[in-house]
């Protein structure tokens, strides 16, 4: 013990002027960093799982009631199981479904064609308006008596069905949108692509594979750290998911997209239940991080890694 | 033999037409796609902007009318007079300058300080940078809430100005990137010369680091621009409104006629939309350098 702490202090004196004077310059420069995270992060991470224990109404200082909140939201809310049922549920339906659109567009990208960074652009351009705006077009588009799909879908002899305004298409319909705005993973899937040697399809099509088995034995494996990157970011995509549904649904109709961001709000700042709130909060970071151990775990097992 | 040559030449030219052939089949077949891809999703823009020039009874029809007989660009007028958008227009400009002079300063500033300067305990420090970015920010969102309740920021914009000039994971990680590729001789010969660290910053890796710089100042001013949840928690006053805020509350009153929505939904879209097919490529490889979308 002694012994190490002499070596320890030991390298301490070992520091040469040098490197003191570059490590309060390396201080120095990411001060606003350090302030920042100290200020911002770590202390609000550190007071909000306090609050989570407590009775903090915003108005009068916090309350310690235990595990209350967490033995309330697991009994008796029914609201904070349609809100996690409805985020699974839309993370399974969006999930394959964004994994398959981007994998596709990025493939179309992919071919040496003319203008093909004028689509990339098109694919992209949906990623960065703003959230309320668009929501305001798919609104419109999803209209179910006036609306554009529907009026196709008329169209074509089908009958629409009312998107948004029904519990059951409600979902569907922002599954939808949410595709729509797979721009930014096209061009990191796209990324990808152009990393694959050109070598390996031109053994390929010596030995006579065929477009489907190139994609599915070369593309495919050589893709999938990108599906795993692509798989996490949508676990905490989906738990965080509130601009679309706020604006579009506010969670209706029958709670049909009450997500959970959309709900950890409402009890933060619509009913000024803060400890309530936090703790949502705190069961939402252990979710994630649960779900990204899994995927991480399952990784191995389909994840193809070079070498 | 000669004939068995020129047949064997001859199909070679049969083969090599056939190929070419399919080639342009392939072609045609993969623009076929692209476009029928690309045209649906450009389609929302396309009838956003449709549904603003048309007149009221232009937009409840069946069939749709597609093309507007007249265009009505005084529905953009009537937008702006229904809801305050050109105040909002002034306030968002006002938050995304500010933000985003705080975001190129703080962030050059650490990135510089995780990439130029070696010291003790640098990567096990950026190490919890890149921590701090997995960490859902409903998490802090109701302590920082309180933070800000309790300075009697809640209600102005200091909430949604202030923690840019503290840094930020994603821009710290991105110009990090960008920093530790310039040459290191460049700063020893310019240290050797007297020149400070701040010296070095603003002559040596600056210059050089414009087309990461620009990608900042773009992702910093459409990220604040577009941002929904900050405006609806901190600003109460619709004075203070920004530009989704304010689009927000248009969409949710009682009866919103669908033309005027649509322009304003327009407005709020077109600065966004000016950026970006002014500077794409710097979107795109903000993307490919860091491989997040920055959402």
């Amino acid at each position: 013990m002694y012994k190490e702490a002499h070596e320890l202090n030991f390298k301490f004196r070992r520091l040469t002027r040098q490197e003191r004077r570059n490590l309060r310059l390396g201080l120095a420069f990411i001060s606003p960093w350090i302030i920042g995270f100290l200020i911002l992060t770590l202390y609000p991470i550190a007071i909000s799982l306090f609050y989570s224990f407590n009775n903090f109404g915003l108005l009068s200082p916090p309350t310690w009631v235990g595990t209350q909140n967490y033995v309330e939201l697991f009994t008796r809310d029914d609201k904070f199981f349609t809100s996690l049922y409805n985020t699974v549920f839309f993370f399974s339906l969006a999930m394959p479904a964004s994994v398959v659109a981007a994998f596709f567009l990025a493939l179309l990208l992919n071919n040496k064609l003319h203008g093909v960074t004028f689509f990339r652009s098109v694919f992209f351009l949906p990623t960065i308006v703003p959230t309320v705006a668009s929501a305001a077009v798919w609104m419109w588009l999803l209209n179910p008596q006036w609306g554009l799909i529907n009026a196709f879908l008329r169209l074509i002899g089908v009958h629409g069905p009312p998107w948004l305004s029904s519990p059951e298409w409600a979902k569907p319909s922002l599954v939808l949108v949410a595709i729509w705005t797979i721009g930014s993973e096209v061009i990191i899937y796209l990324a990808a692509l152009q990393e694959i040697p050109r070598d390996y399809y031109e053994a390929a099509l010596v030995d006579g594979a065929t477009l489907w088995h190139r994609t599915r034995f070369i593309t495919l494996p050589l893709i999938t750290p990108v599906i795993l990157f692509h798989l996490i970011n949508g676990t905490i995509w989906a738990f965080q998911y509130f601009t679309e549904a706020f604006v579009m649904t506010g969670g209706g109709p029958a709670n049909a997209t009450l997500f959970y961001a959309l709900y950890l709000y409402r009890n933060a700042f619509t009913n000024l239940k803060m400890g309530y709130a936090s703790a949502q909060a705190w069961i939402l970071f252990f979710v994630v991080m649960v779900a990204t151990l899994i995927i991480m775990r399952s990784s191995k097992g389909w994840v193809y890694y070079e070498d | 033999m000669r004939t068995d040559q020129a047949l064997s030449g001859g199909n070679r030219a049969v083969l090599h037409r056939r190929r070419l052939a399919r080639e342009a089949l392939n072609r045609i077949v993969l623009y076929t796609i692209l476009a029928f891809c690309g045209f649906m999703f450009v389609m929302p823009f396309l009838w956003m902007v449709l549904t603003s020039l048309k007149q009221p009874q232009e937009i409840f029809t069946w069939p749709p009318i597609v093309f507007p007989d007249s265009p009505q660009w005084l529905n953009y007028a009537e937008a702006l007079k229904y809801a305050p958008f050109g105040r909002y227009y002034l306030n968002s400009i006002f938050i995304c300058t500010l933000v985003v002079l705080g975001t190129l300063t703080s962030n050059t500033l650490i990135a510089y300080g995780f990439s130029r300067i070696h010291w003790l305990g640098r990567d096990v420090v950026f190490i919890i940078v890149l921590a701090t970015m997995m960490l859902p920010a409903q998490v802090t969102m109701i302590p920082v809430y309180v933070i800000f309740r309790k300075l009697g920021w809640v209600g102005s914009y200091a909430p949604l100005i202030v923690p840019a000039y503290l840094g930020s994971a994603y821009f710290i990680f991105l110009l990090r990137q960008f920093f530790r590729g310039i040459p290191f001789e460049l700063s020893d010969a310019a240290r050797i010369d007297g020149c400070s660290e701040l010296g070095i910053l603003r002559f040596v890796i600056l210059p050089l680091s414009k087309p990461a710089l620009i990608t900042v100042t773009l992702f910093s001013f459409i990220y604040t621009w577009n941002d929904f949840l900050g405006p609806l928690i901190y600003l109460h006053d619709e004075e203070l409104y920004t530009v989704t805020l304010g689009l927000q509350s248009f969409i949710s009153r009682y009866w919103t006629p669908m033309n005027l929505l649509m322009a304003a939904s327009t407005i709020a879209i077109l600065p966004v939309l000016v950026i970006f097919i002014w500077a794409q490529r710097f979107f795109v490889e903000g993307i490919s350098i860091t491989g997040l979308s920055g959402r």
